[in-house]
């Protein structure tokens, strides 16, 4: 029993993860899946939004703290308002001045850009409190769910072990909930917009941009609306990340692994399909957390465990390219297709 | 006044790194204009140079081939014999990966070579982390004193002074290989306009394997340099460099391999001078400041044709 309730409790924290990982996919699949632009700063995106998200909802800054700055203590939902125009923000100015160029530009650009994050997180202690990170950020509800959970058992000490060992995570079970509804939600705006006209031009630049140009379209304009959306979203799952995790650092955010699985599961899940990009969140996720039995079956050291997980990860990538480019899902069919 | 009274030392450290930034520029140059994508894989294929040499020397070491330092230089013979095994494995490394991937990719757009780039970058990465840690490696742990040159102050010592030397050689005998060369020759057609090339004979597909195994060359060098520049190495000696190799090359102009010489050695000396004035950790950042101002200014570069 006690093993099934352990299971219980992973599967719910794993789905967390899964999920918050599929709010990424889905705005890469904006910039990437609909519009062609290679964004490869992500982790970047991420780590700004968890920020932005922390400084607004987190407490003041303690007598400990480095920082003199931020904690505004303000609800749940501001704090994701936050993250995403903050994100929105920094995507825009990437994109003004390489989204006229090859898109190699925007790829180093997007670097720089989540290099220069990484390294303001780092440095500016003023602002992010430097390597100690920010701390007790407020999950949403947390107080009233996981206290009055704890009450109840509290008060009921006849109740049996498991009930204890599964209820003890309940908070657990609500922000899954919370997460799957904000996946949703942005799936639904993202699937009404990419069929709106306005994506229907996004997918005719990702198709031809020169003939989109031809026909009279700003491209560059629609090429930014559309970073910037996707940035935007990026930084909600950096919120999302943040209220979850009570605690971040810049340790917290790998600068290319976080963006490069975010890449697998899009390009896995079928880039260009908004369905295709959450099943990858969930089957790449799966994936990487299913490699972290190679530590306790093969005669590996924790740090060589690691390495030998992103070379899978990577091979994966090499192959899916090489043999089933358009992933698991196809993108839905292009109404240039129809006669 | 302090501040000052560095920087002309700091303009010789930033000659230094530039001429390593140099190196892995003109590399990437080469392979975006003859090939067509940025390879981001570039970084750790200099890392790559940089543990093959750092195992064949600890090999070598144990064959007991001898390794007196050469006159004021912390290394001798056993060293530059690893070096110059490890420039030509890491060729033939970087041949067969294209060979493997990107020859097969090609038909489909940039963008797909450049997200395969990532992948085999990370996939090297951590293949050097698997077997050689994350921790750092030293080639040779012998502190060596710096020159100072009489009447500036400045100090340099020998092993940066062989770095910038190998630079200047390495940049000659590739122009003097672009420029007279018949391989040469055909590398630029190829890179000027691809298809046209083919159409009067020329072989792209050999073009193609000489773009990597100069690109390799290159790689696997600039590594290795950095490696004694640093006195250490590790997994991410590369890709820690690559964001100021891909400035040095887009504010060169990108694709123009004489433009990423001129970019390097722009970068080296701003990153370094800067640390006089912010915190050294933001020497990437300024490499990409410049980058984007640059983008702004004039995208083809300093040295770019108009388009």
């Amino acid at each position: 029993m006690d093993t099934l309730i352990g299971i219980i409790n992973y599967v719910v924290f794993f789905a967390i993860t899964a999920g918050t990982y599929g709010i990424l996919a889905l705005g890469l699949n904006i910039q990437w899946g609909y519009t062609g632009l290679f964004n490869i700063g992500i982790a970047g995106f991420y780590a700004l939004g968890a920020y932005a998200a922390a400084l607004v909802s987190g407490p003041p800054p303690s007598a400990w703290d480095g920082r003199i700055f931020g904690g505004f203590e303000l609800p749940f939902l501001a704090g994701l308002l936050a993250a995403a125009v903050v994100c929105g923000i920094v995507a825009f100015l990437i994109g003004i001045p390489t989204l006229r160029l090859r898109s190699d530009y925007l790829a180093i650009a997007t670097i720089g850009i989540a290099e220069t994050i990484r390294l303001v997180l780092k440095n500016e202690s003023w602002l992010t409190n430097g390597v100690w990170g920010l701390q007790q950020i407020p999950s949403p509800f947390y107080d009233p769910i996981h206290g009055g959970v704890k009450a109840f058992l509290g008060n009921h000490p006849d109740l049996q072990g498991w009930i204890h060992g599964l209820f003890s995570k309940a908070y657990n079970w609500f922000y899954l909930f919370l997460v799957l509804a904000i996946l949703f939600v942005l799936y639904l705006i993202v699937e009404r917009l990419v069929n709106s006209p306005w994506g229907r031009v996004l997918k005719a630049i990702r198709e031809d941009e020169d003939a989109v140009a031809m026909s009279g379209k700003n491209t560059f304009s629609f090429k930014l609306q559309a970073l910037v959306l996707g940035a935007m979203i990026m930084g909600i799952g950096g919120g999302v990340y943040a209220y979850y995790a009570r605690f971040i650092s810049p340790a917290s955010f790998k600068p290319l692994y976080g963006t490069f699985l975010v890449w697998v599961m899009l390009i896995l899940g079928g880039s260009g399909n908004n369905r295709g990009a959450i099943l990858g969140s969930f089957v790449v996720w799966g994936i990487w957390a299913g490699t972290d039995f190679l530590t306790e079956y093969f005669p590996f050291s924790a740090t060589q465990a690691a390495s030998l997980r992103i070379i899978i990860i990577g091979v994966l990538l090499e192959a899916i390219l090489l043999w089933r480019p358009q992933g698991l899902l196809q993108r839905e069919r292009k109404p240039s297709k129809t006669p | 006044m302090d501040i000052l009274s560095r920087i002309p030392q700091l303009l010789v450290y930033g000659v230094i790194s530039g001429s390593i930034l140099s190196l892995g520029g003109i590399g990437v140059s080469l392979i975006y204009s003859i090939i067509g994508f940025s390879n981001f894989a570039y970084g750790d294929m200099m890392a790559l140079g940089a543990y093959i040499a750092l195992g064949l020397f600890s090999l070598f070491v144990s064959w007991s081939i001898p390794n007196t330092p050469l006159g004021p230089l912390s290394f001798g013979f056993g060293f530059i014999l690893a070096a110059i095994f490890a420039i030509g494995l890491t060729a033939v490394a970087v041949v067969l990966i294209d060979r493997i991937l990107f020859n097969r990719l090609r038909s489909h757009s940039s963008v797909i070579l450049m997200m395969s780039s990532i992948g085999v970058a990370l996939a090297l990465r951590n293949i050097l982390q698997f077997f050689w840690g994350p921790q750092p490696h030293y080639y040779i742990e012998r502190i060596q004193i710096a020159t100072v040159i009489p009447g500036l102050g400045i100090r340099i010592k020998p092993d940066q002074v062989f770095i910038i030397l190998v630079t200047i050689v390495l940049v000659v005998l590739v122009h003097a290989f672009l420029k007279y060369t018949k391989m040469g020759k055909a590398m630029r057609a190829t890179a000027d306009n691809n298809a046209l090339a083919r159409v009067t004979g020329i072989n792209t597909d050999r073009v193609i394997v000489w773009t990597w195994v100069i690109g390799g060359a290159l790689a696997a060098t600039a590594g290795i340099l950095a490696g004694i520049e640093n006195k250490f190495i590790t997994p991410e000696l590369g890709w820690q460099m690559l964001l100021s190799i891909f400035a040095a090359v887009v504010l060169g102009g990108i694709g123009n391999p004489y433009g990423a010489i001129v970019g390097g050695m722009v970068i080296g000396i701003t990153e370094e001078v800067s640390t006089a004035f912010i915190p050294t950790g933001y020497k990437p950042a300024v490499a990409f400041i410049i980058m984007i101002l640059m983008l702004i200014v004039k995208p083809t570069g300093l040295l770019g044709k108009r388009r």
